[in-house]
């Protein structure tokens, strides 16, 4: 491979674009595939397929061996809320693997000292959200409880299709999070992938607790996310 | 840099590459059985040794650092494969019971 093109995949993947990387494996030349850009033929085909299983594949293209190689965004966890749960996955998601930024507009909450080193936005999720909107590859876990600060992020991650949704919240309060999230358009089917009450059951008792079941939720829903398969 | 770039192979191998050092990109391409790291994963490997990133769960990653060592001189890429069936001398087996097939090029 070239350093130019790698240096162009670098790019692409910190832009969070989905890249494929075709290298003829006889040693020939490396070629790299930004998606939506049009690639004829049965190469086109077989980069059609990389981009939607997520899988890096073999595949045999007019008689050379060729192997695809698929980088997709590297999956980031949004946390409405910045509260004590939060303090404790904001340390645990780099581990895993996950960049994970937290959305307050409440001042005395959102302090740097609470969430040192840690990407912290003291401002609504209306307007946050806007300027950096969420997609696909992000998990968005609403945890302050409050409908004025949680109910906008998670219809807007049930409409973009974040790969996890979770809520924070008792039985009884999700309930009546269902009917307003009806009122403000979203659908049953969309309101049911809600992760409520939030995390997997590992009878989690404290806030740090809360966090690991949340993070090993965020982790199963990306491994096990619906890919569209071909036909 | 962010959480997911701190342990990125391909952003070392980059950097290293643009700081004048001689780079080496391992890559798993084919997966038998329960190989450790799936297929797409990178390891990167400098002229003096020195590496980012892994293609099994270290079972041989020693000998794939070996190679990547020849094929920065040669600038000539190579096909390595491993498995538990394999005894050829420099080669290293995998512990799971898995195969690899692993592609070893220069990043020119």
């Amino acid at each position: 491979m070239e350093l130019e093109t790698l240096a162009k995949l670098n790019a692409a993947r910190q832009a969070r674009k989905a890249a494929v990387v075709a290298t003829d494996l006889s040693g020939g030349p490396v070629r790299l595939i930004l998606e939506g850009e049009p690639v004829p033929g049965p190469l086109g085909q077989e980069v059609a397929k990389a981009f939607r299983s997520g899988k890096a594949a073999m595949a045999e293209v007019d008689g050379r061996s060729l192997f695809l190689n698929v980088h997709l965004p590297p999956p980031r966890i949004v946390v409405i809320g910045a509260v004590h749960i939060s303090q404790a996955l904001a340390r645990l998601a780099p581990v895993a693997g996950y960049d994970l930024t937290i959305i307050d507009p409440r001042t005395a909450f959102a302090t740097e000292e609470r969430f040192d080193g840690v990407e912290l936005i003291a401002d609504w999720p209306e307007d946050v959200l806007r300027e950096r909107p969420l997609d696909a590859y992000t998990a968005l876990a609403a945890v302050t409880h409050d409908p004025k600060i949680d109910d906008f992020a998670l219809s807007e991650a049930l409409r973009v299709g974040c790969f996890y949704v979770g809520a924070l919240g008792s039985r009884k309060t999700h309930a009546k999070r269902v009917e307003r999230l009806k009122e403000m358009g979203r659908t049953d089917e969309e309101i049911g992938r809600i992760a409520a009450p939030i995390g997997l059951d590992i009878a989690a008792a404290s806030p740090a607790e809360i966090a690991l079941a949340t993070l090993a939720q965020v982790v199963q829903a990306f491994r096990r996310r619906d890919l569209v398969t071909d036909g | 840099m962010t959480a997911s770039e701190i342990l990125d192979p391909l952003l070392t191998a980059q950097t290293w590459r643009e700081d004048g050092r001689q780079v080496a990109i391992a890559t798993v391409v084919e997966t038998w059985g329960s190989a450790p790291r799936p297929s797409g994963s990178h390891l990167v490997i400098d002229g003096e040794g020195n590496f980012e990133g892994s293609v099994s769960g270290g079972c041989v990653e020693g000998a794939v650092i070996t190679e990547a060592l020849d094929v920065i001189t040669s600038g000539v890429p190579k096909m390595l494969e491993f498995g538990v069936a394999d005894e050829t001398a420099w080669r290293v087996g995998l512990s799971c019971g898995g195969k690899i097939r692993v592609y070893v090029e220069r990043l020119a």
